[in-house]
């Protein structure tokens, strides 16, 4: 019973496509859900261990642009006579490269990153992506820079004799979509209910305290890096198994603000947050296109931000639970008498 | 050989502008503890009224940036006085996302107002440059390193030999001590974010008729402060100065010798390696950043 809620959210979810019939809003939903992945891995550091990482779309470019180079197949110029070529691999295999790759990303920046904290972690996480994004830009061997690397074969299933299926339409994606995100929920959830979770929210609380009851609080800090990489880089495998193109804007500083603000809104430091966060950004830019142009839209945000920060600090879910608590502990009559007597208390 | 002083002129001029950028951003960090993420739009803001000022109004070349810092001035003053004071005491990632919002809606109010069609602006200098020996420079350069400079010793002088300057010198030792000493605390901090918004208005103003100005031309230059304002080391002034300089020689030196590609890259390797090896930066005696 304690799961029935998350169920039927998730079937719920699962019977979208069967009703909506709009292929366009099922692209929006599943470009949504991508990016509520990419913001759910943002939560784990954000949110848990309370490092603001604006990096962190390093990590999905990183994870998008692994596979796909990988699934394509590249040919590297290491020496004038030496060349490093690598077939087109399995789209399982390379999905699983570009997740390793992110992760391990995602170790190195930690080892590196963590060495420091507040404004000093930030500049050095926008840094690090930056200079991703300049190498994406100029490795033309490698990376086509604007180029772009196209022509990339969307996700399938290949199994011998049992089963050999390609994820070409957009139901399939969505399902894809669904079960990654479900997924990932699932291990969030798990990471931040054990004894790691209660370390990383322990020094995101006091850090000196943290440390003072013997938690090894780099080790921590690294390991929510690379689980948050490696995360972030499924979501950049999806996302360009599905778009089938990639280029180095996918780098951009303001996709790390869009998952910023998703988290910061939804409530950071909660479990729905980043998916109540991802579900409002991902899909009102769709409901203002017809009546604002993009910059007006990005002005929004911008000011929505603000206003978040300066009114709902904690973000939407902690608001509403707590509202929802107070109307729940009104209903019942044991805690409204304990309520007056307290207040009565709190007069005399 | 003649590359190479070539390079070296090319570097102190870039230098100049890197340290007038720095300077603002280190100076609102020491003293207010905020990470400006809206000094690049300040910058972008200097140099669009530049163009407004002298391509649409014919408003003189030099009376136009002496305007365009005044009114950044101003923007500044009038961030602080709706976002910032609110927020005051605030833990630092709320004032830097706050700050990261307001860079968003103003980039974004930059390009909604301008365009994202590049414009340039007019000087008044001759075309032909000032050329000294193998090594040849624009007169708008060279105008632009003058002016620079001498932004950067006005800077100085207010900081180091004037009542206001010594009240911001006591707010960032102290800001209660300081209180009590019946500082006006909250104008100090006002007054140091326009200050530094202005000096970024500054920069802008001064390379807009170098480059073009476009709506994103703030993102690099923020990137690029940040850069220099870790290599001196947060809220050291002197350091910034230094900073300026040192990124402008390495990017140029990098552009001419490695790759042109990375120039832009250069600066974050610098700060990679720099929090890697001296997070304090390279001329701080001491601070915490761990």
């Amino acid at each position: 019973m304690k799961y029935a809620p998350a169920a039927l959210v998730v079937l719920f979810l699962a019977s979208v496509p069967l009703w909506l019939g709009n292929l366009y809003y099922l692209h929006i939903l599943i470009t949504t859900g991508i990016f509520i992945i990419a913001a759910m891995s943002l939560n784990l550091l954000l949110g848990y261990t309370g490092q603001l990482s604006l990096g962190h779309v390093a990590f999905f470019g990183i994870g998008a642009y692994a596979s796909a180079l990988v699934s394509i197949g590249f040919d590297l110029h290491i020496t004038d006579n030496y060349t490093y070529v690598l077939e087109p691999k399995p789209i399982w295999f390379a999905a699983l490269c570009g997740i390793v790759a992110a992760g391990i990303c995602g170790w190195l920046i930690g080892k590196i990153a963590f060495k420091v904290r507040g404004a000093y972690f930030v500049i050095t996480t926008i840094s690090f992506a930056e200079v991703v994004r300049l190498l994406s830009l100029n490795w033309l061997d490698l990376t086509e820079g604007p180029m772009a690397l196209n022509n990339i074969p969307p996700l399938s299933i290949t199994i011998p004799g049992v089963i050999d299926f390609t994820f070409w339409s957009k139901e399939s994606n969505y399902y894809v979509v669904l079960i990654v995100a479900v997924i990932c929920f699932i291990l969030i959830r798990r990471i931040v209910h054990s004894r790691a979770g209660r370390a990383m929210i322990a020094l995101r609380e006091n850090e000196p305290l943290a440390m003072s009851v013997g938690i090894d609080v780099t080790r921590y800090l690294v390991l929510a890096a690379v689980i948050s990489a490696a995360m972030a880089g499924a979501a950049g495998v999806l996302y360009t198994h599905y778009v089938r193109i990639v280029d180095p804007d996918i780098f951009l500083f303001i996709y790390t603000v869009t998952m910023v603000i998703m988290v910061v809104t939804g409530g950071k430091g909660t479990l729905a947050g980043p998916v109540v966060g991802g579900l409002i950004f991902g899909i009102l830019p769709e409901v203002l296109r017809e009546y604002a142009e993009p910059e007006i839209q990005w002005m929004i945000y911008g000011a929505l931000m603000i206003l978040v920060v300066f009114w709902l600090p904690q973000g939407i879910v902690p608001a509403v639970s707590e509202l929802w608590q107070r109307v729940t502990t009104r209903g019942s009559p044991a805690v409204e008498t304990g309520a007056a007597q307290t207040g009565q208390g709190s007069r005399a | 050989m003649e590359q190479l002083a070539q390079h070296f002129v090319n570097a102190l001029i870039l230098g100049g502008t890197y340290a007038l950028l720095g300077i603002g951003l280190t100076m609102i960090f020491g003293i207010m503890g905020v990470v400006n993420f809206t000094h690049g739009e300040l910058y972008t803001f200097g140099a669009y009224m530049m163009f407004a000022f002298v391509m649409l109004l014919g408003l003189n070349f030099f009376a136009s940036i002496a305007v365009a810092i005044l009114l950044g001035v101003a923007l500044g003053a009038l961030i602080d006085f709706t976002l910032l004071r609110p927020l005051r005491g605030a833990d630092i990632d709320t004032t830097m996302l706050v700050m990261i919002g307001a860079w968003i809606a103003l980039q974004n109010a930059e390009q909604f107002v301008w365009s994202g069609i590049a414009k340039s602006v007019d000087t008044p200098f001759p075309s032909e440059p000032l050329v000294i020996g193998s090594v040849s420079v624009a007169w708008i350069r060279v105008f632009v390193f003058v002016a620079a400079i001498a932004l950067i010793a006005a800077t100085y002088l207010l900081i180091n030999r004037t009542k206001l300057g010594k009240a911001m010198r006591a707010t960032f030792q102290d800001p209660e001590t300081a209180a009590l000493m019946g500082i006006r605390v909250q104008r100090i901090y006002t007054t140091t974010f326009a200050l530094g918004s202005g000096l970024a208005a500054a920069a802008g103003a001064l390379l807009g008729p170098i480059f073009v100005v476009t709506p994103t031309m703030g993102d690099l230059a923020a990137l690029k402060a940040f850069a220099i304002v870790i290599l001196g080391g947060l809220g050291n002034i002197v350091g910034a100065t230094i900073g300026g300089f040192v990124l402008a020689f390495i990017e140029e030196l990098g552009a001419g010798y490695i790759s042109s590609g990375y120039r832009d890259a250069m600066g974050f390797l610098v700060i990679i390696v720099i929090l890697l090896l001296r997070p304090q930066g390279l001329f701080a005696q001491k601070e915490r950043v761990g």
